[in-house]
């Protein structure tokens, strides 16, 4: 009956977006009167997830999961979320999490929904609010399945702790060879440098940047703020920056707290794809430049004067602060 | 190898998003429809295929007349035939299901769809009709090479990419990456010419296996003005940050 959240985790840590989905379970299971479990894979110290509401933790530990295979964790969510007999399964909207909810939502029959920016609107019947048209505007949708999945949009609904007396216990789901098609066969990976689906800050910067020379303001900016960098579609299509950094409505999606954009005009695309960001800054020589419509602060200003000032500011202002 | 590609038929991302209906339909008054951007790079990615290993390429769509349109262009860009499955694509699991038997009756070795489509954004329909079939599946995939039965694959991940290997049949969810922007075909006069005559088959639905329904459309709340902060006032910006938004 309780509600089942998939808790990921990397290095031995559970990540924040799982505290995010437990803080909704939590709120949604206190609201028809039920429990939160999580499952985890392969991570040993889940205590983290009392503090958000987690009633129970199933441990699975199979050394045969050690990479992720979309298939086979799909089928260990699916097994647990049957021996929990829940109706609700949550999954975060990380690149892992968005390849095994369909495959999850075919083995429970259930309607998924996903990009789930709220509460439910109802419970009965089971009304989700989503992101549409690449967020320019939201879909009340209905699931009509006894059981549902649905993928919460990053940061939506932000951390609440409600501390929980937790239970572990570990569950060995069957896994079969199928589950195993897919190999790794070598990941390549950014490591010390923090990613756009991660990043609570993202600075990115187009084509008033004028060459990929200029890119060292930009990414020192990222370092003082700790943020990830980012770029509009123009900038990775004439290869001034690799593709992974492009975002807008047909690159990455951005849901960060702080969206700072550097001479990016502000394309209809573009600002699809980053509209999500709670709070967004541009920096652009143009006052008519679009992106001033969806920001909330904005300077006027050459970012080739504006940004090196700013940088050597916040470098004082983190000083100050420390 | 035939590969079956999956086509969404959807406003053009400069579209203008408004709802009729009460708020219970999509506005397509004025809209320009094109092939969902996810899939034109896999569709391109399969007249690679088809131009460099002999693939036969088989465009599918599961919507209204209206979209027979955005299949004449897949044809015209080198597709070798289409098929449009004539039902309203109501939800994701339909669609999947509809698919997965165009698939089974086809008997297909690579299905590439787009990894979501920029009208609902779903991004469920590739992993479901894998799940349907029993098939490999690797989604956000950015690249792929087959050699016989065999195919390497890379899929973005969280902070960089991942490699893998698996054997065909194989679906994938594809994105920019299987080919590049520039890569993408515009057609020609003669793929025009061509297009008219090759096959595009209709298909009756089966079953109803809808699990959800998008009751109602909401637009984002109007924003307030932007707070212009001066060039030479960057200490303000970094305060209004700081105290107002809070988030440095």
């Amino acid at each position: 009956m309780s509600i089942l959240i998939y808790a990921e985790s990397a290095e031995g840590k559970i990540k924040k977006v799982a505290f995010e989905l437990a803080s909704y379970a939590k709120k949604v299971a206190a609201s028809m009167g039920t429990t939160v479990t999580a499952v985890t894979i392969n991570n040993s110290d889940n205590s983290a997830l009392a503090a958000y509401g987690v009633d129970k933790v199933l441990n699975v530990s199979n050394d045969k999961l050690n990479n992720f295979s979309a298939k086979a964790y799909a089928d260990v969510i699916a097994q647990a979320a049957k021996k929990e007999g829940t109706q609700i399964v949550l999954v975060s909207s990380s690149t892992d999490s968005l390849y095994l909810a369909p495959l999850v939502a075919v083995a429970l029959e259930a309607g998924y929904a996903s990009n789930v920016v709220a509460l439910p609107e109802s419970t009965s019947p089971f009304q989700v609010k989503r992101t549409a048209f690449s967020n320019k505007a939201f879909n009340i949708t209905e699931i009509s399945t006894p059981v549902k999945v649905l993928g919460i949009a990053k940061n939506s609904f932000g951390l609440v702790e409600n501390a929980a007396a937790m239970t572990e216990e570990s569950f060995a789901p069957s896994l079969n060879d199928a589950d195993f098609g897919i190999k790794v066969e070598n990941v390549e990976k950014v490591t010390g440098k923090v990613t756009i689906a991660d990043a609570e800050i993202v600075v990115s910067a187009g084509r008033g940047m004028k060459g990929p020379e200029n890119w060292g303001m930009i990414e020192e900016l990222a370092s003082v703020l700790g943020a990830a960098t980012a770029c509009s579609k123009p900038v990775s299509d004439i290869g001034w920056r690799p593709h992974s950094e492009h975002v807008g409505q047909t690159g990455k999606p951005v849901a960060s707290n702080l969206y700072i954009a550097v001479g990016i005009s502000g394309a209809i695309q573009h600002i699809a794809g980053i509209n999500s960001s709670k709070v967004k800054v541009v920096i652009n020589t143009d006052p008519e430049a679009p992106f001033f419509k969806v920001a909330d602060y904005g300077v006027v200003g050459d970012a080739f004067t504006v940004v090196p000032q700013l940088i050597e500011k916040l470098k004082a202002f983190k000083a100050s602060n420390s | 190898m035939k590969i079956l590609v999956c086509i969404s038929h959807v406003p053009d991302t400069t579209s203008k998003i408004n709802f009729v209906n009460g708020d219970s339909e999509f506005d397509t008054n004025g809209v320009q429809f094109v092939i969902n951007p996810n899939d034109e790079f896999g569709l391109t990615r399969a007249i690679w295929f088809k131009e460099q290993q002999g693939a036969n390429v088989t465009v599918v769509n599961v919507g209204g007349a209206d979209a027979e349109a955005t299949l004449r262009k897949a044809l015209a860009i080198g597709a070798d035939e289409a098929i449009r499955i004539n039902a309203n694509p109501t939800d994701g699991m339909f669609v999947a299901k509809q698919l997965a038997d165009v698939v089974k009756n086809g008997g297909f070795d690579l299905v590439i769809a787009g990894k979501e489509s920029l009208d609902y954004n779903g991004g469920m329909v590739p992993g479901m009709m894998a799940a349907m079939l029993g098939f490999n599946f690797v989604n956000a995939c950015v690249g792929i090479d087959v050699n016989g039965n065999d195919a390497k694959v890379t899929r973005e991940i969280d902070g960089g990419k991942e490699i893998v290997s698996a054997s065909l049949p194989l679906i994938i969810g594809g994105q920019k990456g299987l080919v590049e922007e520039k890569d993408l075909r515009i057609p020609n006069m003669r793929g025009i010419m061509m297009a008219r005559t090759k096959a595009l088959t209709l298909v009756e639905p089966t079953g109803d296996a809808s699990a959800t329904k998008a009751v109602k459309f909401e637009k984002p709340a109007a924003k307030s003005a932007v707070k212009l902060v001066s060039a030479d006032n960057l200490d303000e910006l970094i305060s209004l940050l700081h105290n107002e938004a809070k988030v440095i």
